[in-house]
């Protein structure tokens, strides 16, 4: 009963110190918000726009429908046509088209006379991501327009045409927002926490307020606890609202249950507070603690699986993956999301959180308690 | 003595304490040194955009030699690792289960399709919750089956010649090397954690602590101030900057096809860059808590998003495309990728490091108004 009102009064303390400061109470709600807005338009991979030049020396009908199925997709944008294929070189360097579409003269003769016609296409490979995706682009148009040939029997066809036929489960379009949008609240409420937690130890030592804590009437375990559940609040609190802001404004579809995304939200939460914890005990200074967040952070949302594939890493590092924690988080939030999962089939995903949580907090406690004499 | 030489002795007096102080805290050596080698590490070997060996499921509605071949295709391509099945239940079980990342299902009548028909169809159902993968499973499924044309074709069995057929080149990056594209980015975001999160903290650590005070006592003036706090962390960026690059050029293989000098001249003005919007956060705000937060949220997190270094810039709204204008990571990371992979192309060069040396000059000189020499802010 005392260690509850002790607890309580820690926790108002701790509340007091973030909501009093104005530059800390925006803090914790105003930027993580326009991070989401913003990144959630700027994180995708499908490519709109890409600027393209066309150098056309077959001048007839054909090269110029194939060239206007490029202008009518909302994919490409026409920013040049050239006129040699020396200009090519120059475009490309200087980055005024990403890619230049080169018809031979000999394209539509090609084309009549059953021999396959080539289109070169010369891509800007600086950005290798958006090299293979527009490669990938071209290719479904080209391949329509040739489909299109045979069909109305302009070309001459020696045998059947293999064609595929594709279909997508859990996100009929490929948007990439879907992906990104949907785990990025994790990610962006992890850094608000992480921030809180690692600080709020290491500002206490800084300022020498530490040792009146710790001559307050407390166990390092509940002051433990009431530095954690701020922190914890505050985290689940952003996740929802992110939550709710992929669903009602970048309009990510929500097949799962409420219930089980809270669920995984708290558990990874409490873990990150864990880690939080971890690094502020350990560190005597604010900065170490921040920078030991980041030596945290940096590396653990690089193999999460936020932005690229774990199964494209080597074998050794995604095992490696499994002990991070934000790999779980990611993963179930896009099996909530897109998948539909509900609490027992996210098990698989929650269970290593707890494990996790268990470990880090009463590490935490050791360590605080260890430092502290 | 007369004005310089005092100059230069304040300038050492501050040098000799910022340098010490960076010295004896190992978590600035840690952010400078050690990050930066394990980010790289990760990067180089970890990260990759290019999918190999994706586990797909081939279901096989039909047992003709064609189909047969042409499943066996799929397993012999080393973009995939197929299991070969007649149920398309097994398969979409496997894909719910997340065993499988795709299926490919040749349909019962595919090879009398193939005989008599203009058409034989082949369905391909991708996993699209990552949908850059499934992008690219689908363009590696399509490569398999013009493949397999092309061999039939060779064999002189009927198979249609595409009308139209792509010949693709990829400039500066042959081989479309997702690492020679991440590693160039990385730099820029190692420099923008060095200068902005550390610097961050220098100024306004000094108010917090109240040694802000003891300085103000002391003959140090602003500009003496402003040079003890820049150049220190200056060296230890471009410290970390020569390391990026040289790990990455050597251990990695990323070719470098620039000129050092443009590298040193860019990317000092960048560090530039970085710092003095640092430095102003850290004079303005004078608490590290609120600094380190800001230039977090402000610094580091767009240089991550905001910049092209992951993410297609020109692929975004217009106004996110007007937002990464004010990033300055957005002009190194061009500056960088053309300068390993297209070289001193200065047409691309020169407007960037215009605009980083406008920012720099602008945040460089914001941090200086920012320091006064007065204890209410």
């Amino acid at each position: 009963m005392h260690a509850l009102r002790r607890i309580v009064a820690l926790m108002k303390k701790e509340f007091l110190m973030i909501l009093k400061d104005p530059r800390s109470r925006f803090i914790i709600i105003g930027p993580p918000l326009i991070q989401f807005f913003v990144f959630g338009y700027a994180a995708t991979y499908d490519l709109k726009n890409v600027s393209y030049a066309a150098l056309d020396e077959s001048k007839t009908a054909e090269s110029r429908q194939l060239l206007s199925r490029f202008d009518g997709s909302e994919n490409f944008k026409r920013v040049k046509t050239l006129l040699s294929d020396r200009e090519i070189n120059t475009v490309i360097d200087r980055e005024d088209a990403r890619l230049v579409l080169h018809i031979g003269p000999e394209f539509a003769r090609r084309i009549h006379s059953g021999r396959p016609a080539t289109v070169q296409v010369i891509v800007d490979g600086r950005n290798s991501n958006v090299a293979l995706i527009a490669l990938g682009y071209i290719n479904t148009i080209v391949s329509k327009y040739s489909e299109d040939l045979a069909e109305d029997s302009k070309v001459a066809r020696r045998g059947p045409g293999l064609v595929l036929v594709s279909r997508s489960w859990f996100n009929r379009n490929l948007q990439s927002r879907w992906f990104i949008v949907s785990a990025l609240g994790g990610i962006i409420s992890m850094v608000v926490v992480m921030i809180l937690t690692s600080l709020s130890v290491a500002r206490e030592r800084e300022f020498g307020t530490f040792d009146q804590l710790l001559v307050a009437p407390f166990t390092p375990g509940e002051i433990l606890l009431g530095k954690s559940l701020p922190g914890m609040l505050f985290g689940l609190m952003d996740a929802l609202i992110f939550c709710a802001g992929a669903v009602y404004w970048f309009g990510v579809p929500f097949r799962g249950t409420v219930a089980a995304l809270i669920t995984v939200l708290a558990c990874f939460i409490v873990a990150i507070v864990g880690v939080g914890l971890l690094v502020s005990s350990l560190s005597v200074t604010m900065q170490q603690a921040l920078l030991g967040s980041f030596v945290f952070m940096m590396p653990s949302v690089v193999l999460s699986g936020f932005a690229t594939p774990i199964e494209n890493m080597p074998q050794w590092l995604q095992l490696a993956t499994h002990l991070n924690p934000i790999r779980y988080i990611i993963k179930a939030l896009r099996e909530v999301f897109l998948e539909g999962a509900d609490v027992h089939m996210l098990w698989p995903q929650i269970w290593p959180l707890i494990i996790m949580a268990a470990v880090m907090l009463p590490a935490a406690g050791w360590l605080f308690r260890h430092r502290a004499q | 003595m007369n004005g310089s030489a005092h100059f230069r002795m304040r300038l050492r007096g501050i040098l000799r304490k910022e340098v010490l102080q960076i010295l004896r805290d190992p978590s600035s050596i840690l952010l400078a040194i050690v990050m930066p080698m394990v980010m790289l590490f990760l990067f180089g070997y970890g990260v990759s955009l290019d999918a190999e060996n994706v586990p797909i499921a081939v279901v096989t509605g039909d047992r003709s030699p064609a189909a047969r071949e042409l499943a066996a295709r799929f397993s012999l391509s080393r973009y995939f690792k197929s299991h070969t099945t007649t149920s398309m239940a097994a398969a979409e079980k496997a894909m719910t289960e997340g065993t499988v990342e795709g299926i490919v299902h040749l349909q019962q009548g595919f090879s009398s399709d193939l005989a008599t028909r203009r058409q034989a169809k082949v369905q391909v159902i991708v996993n699209g919750i990552d949908a850059n993968r499934a992008r690219l499973v689908l363009g590696y499924a399509g490569g398999v089956l013009e493949k397999w044309g092309a061999v039939r074709r060779s064999r002189g069995e009927p198979a249609a010649v595409p009308a139209v057929v792509i010949r693709p080149r990829i400039w500066f990056n042959a081989a479309a090397d997702s690492r020679n594209f991440l590693v160039p980015g990385l730099i820029t975001l190692i420099m923008t954690l060095i200068g902005v999160l550390l610097t961050a903290l220098v100024v306004a650590r000094e108010w917090e602590r109240g040694t802000m005070e003891a300085i103000l006592v002391t003959p140090i003036r602003r500009l003496d101030l402003l040079l003890g706090k820049v150049l220190p962390y200056y060296v230890l960026g471009m410290l970390g900057m020569v390391l990026s690059v040289v790990v990455g050029m050597y251990l990695f293989g990323v070719p470098f096809r620039g000129s050092f000098a443009a590298l040193f001249l860019l990317s000092s003005l960048f560090m530039l860059a970085s710092m003095g919007f640092g430095l102003f956060v850290s004079a303005a705000i004078r608490t590290q808590f609120a600094a380190a937060q800001i230039s977090i949220l402000a610094g580091f997190l767009p240089a991550l998003f905001l910049s092209g270094l992951l993410f297609d810039l020109q692929s975004t709204p217009r106004f996110i495309q007007i937002i990464s204008h004010i990033v300055p990571a957005r002009y190194f990371v061009s500056i960088s990728h053309t300068l390993f992979m297209a070289g001193d192309v200065w047409s691309v060069l020169l407007p960037n490091a215009l605009a980083l040396t406008f920012m720099a000059v602008l945040f460089i000189a914001l941090a200086y108004r920012k320091i006064t020499k007065r204890l209410e802010g």
